[in-house]
């Protein structure tokens, strides 16, 4: 089971059971999670499920279209990623998931 | 449809025929067919001969997004426009630009409607909607257009610049010449020596507003000031094309658009009286109503990409250089990805999933800021007014870029207190 922390800005916490084959995206609107906005609903042409992601271990690096997107955002950083892009795996490492100031 | 006005029967015709580049299929609302018939018969269409030259139609929705996902192949240089820029008058705006130069524009600008400075306009914004609804007449008919959709609009553009008050109109006047070149509006419009004399006008004035707010002191709260502000943007005015082309780009970006979603919805909300219904009963169903607002009026019905090379899509061959116009009005009724979508439906599932604002690295950067006015709209209208009623023939614009309203007769009656 892979446990899933999301920080909102603010600081306050929560976590959640990761399903195989869901996105991080998906994950947070499944629980309500507020702070991932999703509006193209998961194609990676929007940029509005932006985050900022800690894992002990290697993600899939995100692709070209992920990239672009991430391009546009003038707070990005090392661990910037689409929530949208990663999706949990059988036996992937528990994950924290930190929310920037705004979607846009 | 006005005496005199022939709508074509596009059924029997022949597909190279369809003519996709007059704008009176919006001005008389005909363009359903046509576009329902090219998503159905031929999703990629060519069209040899237009005002504008020739040019491609991409009219499904999967087509546009993957268009949109590949600026390699599908460039946004030298215009986002259907017709080609004077080769002496390129304004430097990040809408018609390519990555990398793409980003570190939009990058630069992005934070004057981050939703950070957006907090700090969304009361200001409150305040001017309130005065304008306040304002309307009482049980006889006025333009909406008019009275609510401009003066609204104009007046949050003048507030978001900090923009003479007395001189606001200009905003709008200037916004609307803009995008109203005579090729694309049937003739109507402005040629292109008229529409380059305002555009001087334009940069002369904001020049001025520059250097006198340049080191003022006061805190950056107006978009000139947050520009003046920022390492990245704090000389552009030394550049006077790339100034221009980003004042450009917030005006045209936060005028026709905005305006014409908040006539769409009186217009909606009268055809789909349930919907009225629902939203009264529920008004948290309003930042979702926005959405399908925006999604059913479309206010920018299209953009241009220009091919980088030869390709292939859908079978068709489509050569190095040629305009390619992504169709967004007609992605937002394919029936393929969006379920009943000639319904205006405020609850819809995926309601944000929608092509008005574009997808990929130009999907429109004021979208918070429209959605927070349009927001706004209704939570003010439908806390005051009982009925709003269209009470005539509405209107509408004669342009291939701009899906609008020019007048929208309403009736309004207020709730008695």
């Amino acid at each position: 089971m892979t446990l899933i922390t999301f920080i909102q800005h603010d600081g306050s916490e929560r976590m959640v059971d990761g399903d195989v084959g869901l996105s991080l995206m998906e994950t947070a609107l499944k629980h309500d999670v507020p702070g991932i906005d999703a509006d193209c609903g998961g194609g990676a042409i929007c940029g509005t499920c932006h985050c900022f992601v800690e894992v002990s271990g290697d993600l899939p690096a995100p692709d070209s279209q992920e990239t672009a997107m991430l391009g546009l955002r003038p707070d990005r950083a090392e661990n910037s990623r689409l929530a949208c892009q990663i999706v949990v795996s059988e036996g992937m490492a528990d994950i924290t998931v930190r929310l920037p100031e705004f979607q846009m | 449809m006005p005496m005199g006005a022939s709508v074509p029967d596009y059924r029997g015709m022949p597909l190279e025929d369809l003519d996709v580049s007059d704008p009176r299929m919006f001005q008389y609302d005909y363009w359903h067919q046509l576009f329902a018939r090219l998503r159905e018969e031929c999703p990629i269409h060519y069209q040899p001969d237009s005002p504008a030259g020739p040019f491609w139609s991409v009219t499904r929705y999967e087509d546009i997004v993957a268009i949109e996902r590949d600026t390699e192949t599908f460039s946004s240089e030298p215009s986002i426009a259907i017709i080609d820029p004077e080769p002496d008058m390129i304004l430097k705006m990040f809408i018609a630009m390519d990555p990398p130069e793409h980003d570190d524009q939009r990058r630069a600008v992005h934070h004057v409607v981050a939703p950070r400075n957006l907090q700090e306009f969304e009361a200001l914004i409150r305040e001017r909607t309130t005065e304008v609804l306040d304002s309307l007449p009482e049980n006889e008919p006025f333009d909406w257009v008019k009275l609510v959709s401009r003066d609204l609009t104009t007046k949050m553009l003048a507030t978001l610049f900090d923009f003479p008050w007395e001189e606001r109109n200009k905003l709008t006047e200037w916004s609307d010449m803009f995008t109203s070149d005579v090729r694309i509006t049937a003739g109507e419009g402005y040629t292109r020596e008229v529409i380059i004399q305002h555009i001087t006008a334009c940069l002369q004035r904001f020049t001025e507003l520059w250097h006198e707010r340049k080191g003022d002191g006061k805190e950056a709260f107006d978009l000139i000031r947050l520009l003046q502000a920022d390492p990245n943007t704090e000389n552009m005015v030394d550049d006077p094309l790339t100034y221009m082309g980003n004042i450009m780009l917030l005006i045209v970006g936060g005028n026709d658009t905005t305006r014409n979603s908040m006539s769409g919805g009186v217009v909606f909300l009268n055809q789909f009286p349930d919907e009225m219904a629902k939203v009264r009963q529920n008004p948290d169903l309003i930042p979702s109503m926005v959405s399908e607002i925006i999604r059913y009026q479309t206010p920018l019905p299209h953009m241009r990409r220009t091919t980088t090379r030869d390709v292939e899509l859908n079978g068709r061959k489509i050569a190095k250089g040629e305009k390619v116009v992504l169709w967004f009005v007609s992605g937002n009724y394919d029936d393929a990805v969006i379920e009943r979508p000639n319904d205006f439906w405020i609850d819809r599932p995926s309601v944000r999933n929608h092509l008005s604002f574009g997808a990929g690295i130009h999907r429109c950067m004021g979208n918070r800021l429209a959605e927070m006015q349009l927001r706004i709209l209704w939570e003010e209208a439908l806390q005051r007014f009982e009925t709003i009623e269209v009470v005539g023939e509405p209107k509408r614009t004669c342009n291939l870029f701009i899906r609008g309203f020019t007048e929208l007769p309403v009736k309004v009656t207020r709730f008695q207190s």
